[in-house]
């Protein structure tokens, strides 16, 4: 355990010696709210507390996408993975380590999110909503921890980097996050339930709002953990074997 | 009898179709400080890694401290340097003394390790703005960082200045002199001629020699000694012959011996060239000659 916690500590200096690198994690989802949801949602608390649900599950996503998908390549790509293997802790400390600091990173991606809708907008939620909120939050981000692993460990960082890029926009705008609530197109709305970033984000509106989820949605965001699930340990077991079997 | 520290027994490694390991086996003893030669490609670093638990042997058995390397439990008193091209560039020199040190149950002061390496006016610096030899030096000093009985240190010096390789060296004498046991890769002959006490060579994955520096320096100084005749008398101190159309190569220790003797016997030869042999040249030489055939015979 304490040695988790040391690959944390120095793992979150190393990022925050390059405060740019977690701008852009930043930048992205309160941006968005300021320029989508602010303007057109603003005075509306139940659109507003929608939109916000959206923008939270927007910030996970990405936040997972990249500090895992780009994290893990980059990672691996340098001798210094290797070297810390061979001192006396084994590959967990390090893995664990990794997944406490993305989840960190997340927080301080949302932190502004909130902060925007309770100061800007009319969002409005219960204390246990609130709370719940998080919790939905923190499973809609299983998948998506998978889907930036399974970036990481099976492609080198420059593809990383232009695939997390392309996942992370039709996941965004398919599962309907970036569109105002209510004015999504028609072809969207088709095809957001097999997303899932659609069942996420139903999650956080269930626990926030009265919303009352879709089967679909629910059920295909279990499917999506499963299977990117699964991809995600054959990728990791991969990367092990070619590197160090 | 002296504790054994680390054991590659009868250990072959392939990558795909390349074998980088051939039944290869060494033991590392508790205070040996042993250098261990090579040229490129000979499995010098896939041995290393097999004996820090990156990697499993293809067949044989790899022992450290008593068990497998793979189980970081086998690692407490294993010391070794990373890359320095990887180091985690937005650390500054303490904290990553820092970080490599968390993982050990008795690790070594930082100050006095960094201290002992040179590096103490570099505490406090960010390793990114380092350079190249001053990383190399930091690489060095983490596989100390541990307080280990064994450190593997694979190409410690590569792309230092004399100055900073002496320092170095001084370092690592030093941890031998306490008892610590070295295992010292390099491709230069000079820094093994400086440190090392036992050398072993490899060559394609096999070890051609383990023995002490002086044996090994005595097959270094091996000679060729080419030229082309028609027939060869038997000639003493041939160490093995190569033929290459109608030039005959000889190797040997003694290469004025081998000229006067030539003279001697009256066989008419021309073109005598004698050249030093590369180290590479001399070792796979050596060992390509079936000691038998030693004498030279009847040219072909």
């Amino acid at each position: 355990m304490s040695h988790v916690l040391t690959h944390v500590k120095y793992q979150l200096l190393e990022t925050i010696r390059v405060p740019v690198a977690m701008i852009g994690n930043i930048f992205f989802p309160s941006a968005s709210m300021l320029f989508f949801v602010v303007p057109f949602a603003g005075d509306d608390p139940g659109a507003s507390t929608y939109a916000t649900g959206s923008m939270m599950t927007f910030a996970v996503m990405s936040s997972c996408l990249f500090t895992y998908g780009v994290g893990v390549s980059e990672d691996r790509a340098q001798p210094w993975d290797p070297y810390l293997r061979t001192l006396p802790a084994g590959p967990v400390p390090r893995f664990a380590g990794r997944l406490v600091t993305g989840l960190a990173l997340m927080g301080l991606a949302l932190l502004p999110v909130l902060l925007i809708a309770v100061l800007l907008t009319e969002a409005t939620t219960t204390p246990l909503g609130l709370l719940l909120g998080f919790a939905a939050l923190f499973a809609g981000a299983v998948p998506f921890t998978f889907l930036g692993l399974l970036i990481g460990y099976s492609l080198p960082s420059k593809a990383a980097i232009a695939v997390a890029q392309i996942t992370f926009f039709p996941l965004a705008f398919g599962g309907g996050l970036i569109t105002p609530p209510g004015s999504t197109p028609a072809f969207i709305e088709a095809i957001a339930p097999y997303l899932p970033t659609r069942g996420a984000v139903e999650l956080v509106w269930a626990a926030t709002t009265g919303f009352t989820p879709q089967v679909t949605s629910l059920v295909m965001l279990a499917v999506w953990t499963v299977v990117t699930g699964a991809f995600a340990v054959w990728a990791y077991r991969r990367d092990e074997g070619r590197r160090f079997a | 009898m002296t504790e054994t520290l680390a054991q590659a027994i009868e250990v072959t490694r392939r990558y795909g179709d390349v074998v980088a390991l051939d039944t290869t086996s060494l033991d590392i003893r508790a205070g040996e400080l042993i250098g261990l030669l090579g040229p490129n490609g000979a499995g010098k670093s896939t041995l290393v890694n097999l004996l820090a638990g990156l990697r499993r042997p293809t067949s044989g058995t790899v022992r450290l401290f008593g068990g497998t390397p793979r189980d970081p439990a086998r690692r407490r008193e294993l010391g070794m340097t990373p890359q320095d091209t990887g180091l985690p560039s937005t650390l500054r020199v303490r904290e990553c003394v820092d970080f490599v040190a968390a993982h050990f149950p008795a690790p070594a002061g930082r100050d006095e390790l960094l201290d002992r390496f040179g590096l103490s006016g570099l505490r406090d610096r960010q390793i990114g703005g380092l350079s190249g030899g001053q990383k190399r030096r930091i690489a060095v000093a983490l596989a100390f960082a541990g307080n280990p009985r064994l450190v593997l240190l694979d190409e410690p010096t590569t792309g230092l200045d004399v100055e900073a390789r002496r320092a170095l060296w001084d370092g690592i004498r030093d941890y031998h002199a306490g008892g610590g046991a070295v295992l010292l890769t390099s491709h230069y002959l000079e820094e093994i001629e400086a440190l090392a006490e036992r050398v072993v060579v490899l060559g394609h994955g096999r070890t051609l020699a383990d023995d002490t520096l002086e044996a090994v320096r005595g097959m270094v100084g091996v000679r060729r000694v080419s030229l082309t005749a028609a027939h060869l008398p038997e000639l003493p101190g041939v160490l093995g012959v190569e033929r290459e159309e109608e030039r005959t190569h000889l190797l040997t220790a003694d290469a004025d011996l081998l000229v006067r003797e030539l003279v001697l016997a009256g066989v008419p030869f021309s073109g005598l060239e004698i050249r030093p042999t590369t180290l590479e040249e001399a070792f796979l030489a050596i060992t390509a000659a079936d000691p038998g055939a030693a004498a030279v015979g009847t040219a072909a």
